[in-house]
């Protein structure tokens, strides 16, 4: 039995690195799968993607002023999210244009800005690492980061829960009882955002959002509610950071992407095997109820 | 005579400069039970939203007596029926006004929000998901959200779309009983003129400017009915402005 032992648990008793990712991978699931699920039931998975690039400017910012390191490059990065969520959200608020469209205009502007300007000084080494980060580099700043980040989406959650369920569900009636429509909306874009910058240490801009969509899109095939699907959400989202840590480290992958692979197989089991998956919808049924 | 519960005094509501309801003047009594008809585009809806605050004056003001609870329920809902939700928790959404964001459902409030249900006809569904309901079921359902809401004025705009004959009765005797009983004022948007003479006391006939308001038979009558079809609903962009001069007659029309 010793193998499990050397496969599963040794590479994380042996190594702090392993320790240091394991504790900040596990953290950013908790934050990520449930912004994740509502993400997903506002129908808004691919504006998650798109923020993921919209930080990169800030990010970028950071580390022309003070090279790769995480406070100013995180501020940098909340700072251009924020700017862009709000961008977006006023010209489709003000004008005819739709979110979709013009959060499309604005991350891709901000990509474009970001990657200039990590070009302007640092290396395509420098470029791979804000793209796709690495969270075998994690260090003890990083993970308060990202600990306070996972325990702020947490508490607002909590507090929001209501509103933010009332608001897919049926946001013409929150408006008809409540001043909270608008806001809830922000401030759900603001735990995006806030969850995007956490993960982008470890995952880069481009795979932070993958811990985030990933787990939510697998966890709709198998729970009815919100609650559950959360839930779920949450530990697809730790066992796909723990498989990918062990991949990455038994097979020499890079460890981002291994993580967010996992979180994918995890995906394409959900969508065949899922109570709600393609099996069990498109097995015919030989028999049916009196009622 | 009942104070009011809504005025309206010179009220245009519209759309990009043109109006949709123009220049309303009138009063909605507290406790009284009105019937809003009117062709398709004579500002029936555009009204709601107005009373709702949802959509400002471009000219006069529509006023709701203030510490008024209110409830609407839109012709078209943004319910998003693929949400993961049960019928009890879109149903339970209807006590918003009385828990708020934080304050918890205790087992009086899932017992109101069961009986709401079993008034529309809809016992048992509660555990249902939402996806799985009818639109007429649907439309039950977000009526038992408004009995849940239990305020004291009460906006339904074309609440019996796609509701069977028999719902339709059980509902609008329902409306029946809140406003005589309860001494509610609802406010309802109708298009079964028959439903509207046999149970509506009064009635509201909008062809875009208000036509008639008063008892339901006597509104509408086969005059009034004629005058509210020569309207027509169209959009003219080069419509001549409209000056407060020649406005009068419209005004006095409706009180």
């Amino acid at each position: 039995m010793t193998w499990i032992f050397d496969f599963f648990i040794a590479p994380f008793l042996e190594f702090a690195f392993m320790q240091k990712a394991l504790l900040g991978a596990l953290m950013l699931s908790l934050g990520a799968g449930p912004v994740g699920v509502f993400l997903m039931l506002r129908r808004m998975s691919l504006t998650g993607d798109a923020m993921a690039h919209a930080i990169l400017p800030g990010a970028a910012a950071g580390f022309l002023l003070f090279g790769l390191e995480i406070v100013p490059m995180t501020i940098g990065g909340l700072v251009a999210g924020v700017l862009v969520a709000l961008g977006a959200g006023a010209v489709s608020r003000l004008t005819i244009q739709k979110e979709d469209a013009s959060m499309a205009a604005f991350y891709l502007i901000a990509l474009s800005v970001g990657v200039v300007m990590v070009s302007m000084r640092g290396s395509s080494i420098d470029l791979m690492h804000v793209l796709f980060g690495t969270v075998l580099a994690l260090n003890t700043d990083a993970l308060v980061l990202i600990g306070l980040v996972a325990a702020t989406t947490m508490l607002t959650l909590v507090v929001f829960w209501r509103a933010l369920v009332a608001e897919c569900l049926d946001p013409l009636f929150l408006r008809s009882v409540s001043r909270l429509g608008s806001p809830v909306h922000f401030i759900f874009l603001g735990l995006v955002v806030l969850n995007l910058v956490a993960g982008f240490q470890a995952l880069g801009t481009l795979l932070s959002v993958g811990l985030m969509v990933l787990p939510a899109v697998s966890a709709r095939f198998w729970a009815h509610r919100v609650e559950t699907m959360a839930l779920l959400a949450v530990a697809i989202g730790m066992g796909s950071s723990i498989s990918g840590l062990l991949l990455s480290y038994h097979l020499s992958l890079p460890s981002g992407p291994a993580m967010i692979l996992s979180a994918g197989v995890a995906y394409a089991v959900s969508v065949l095997a899922g109570r709600r998956g393609l099996l069990l919808t498109l097995r015919p049924r030989a028999s049916h109820r009196t009622a | 005579m009942q104070p009011a519960a809504v005025t309206f005094s010179d009220l245009t509501l519209g759309y990009g400069g043109h109006p949709a309801v123009h220049h309303l003047s009138g009063t909605v009594r507290k406790g009284s039970l009105t019937a809003v008809v009117g062709a398709n585009g004579s500002g029936k809806s555009t009204l709601m939203k107005g009373i709702v605050g949802m959509l400002a004056p471009m000219t006069g003001r529509c006023t709701v007596q203030r510490g008024l609870r209110m409830a609407y329920l839109p012709q078209q809902s943004e319910v998003d029926r693929s949400f993961p939700a049960r019928v009890i928790d879109i149903v339970s959404l209807g006590l918003w006004p009385q828990r708020g964001l934080l304050g918890r459902h205790n087992s009086q409030d899932r017992e109101a929000v069961l009986q709401a249900l079993s008034a529309v006809g809809l016992e048992g569904f509660d555990k249902r998901p939402i996806d799985s309901l009818s639109g007429g079921q649907m439309q039950r359902a977000l009526f038992a959200r408004v009995l849940v809401q239990n305020a004291d004025l009460i906006l339904l705009d074309e609440p019996f779309n796609a509701v069977d004959a028999k719902t339709v009765i059980d509902l609008v005797a329902l409306l029946k009983r809140w406003q005589s009983e309860e001494g509610r004022t609802v406010l309802v948007v109708v298009h079964d003129l028959e439903l509207v003479r046999e149970h509506f006391p009064e009635a509201l006939l909008l062809a875009r400017r208000p036509v008639a308001w008063g008892d339901a038979r006597d509104v509408l009558d086969a005059g009034n009915l004629l005058k509210a079809r020569q309207f027509h609903e169209a959009w003219d962009e080069t419509a001549p402005w409209c000056e407060p001069a020649h406005d009068d007659d419209h005004t006095k029309r409706a009180s």
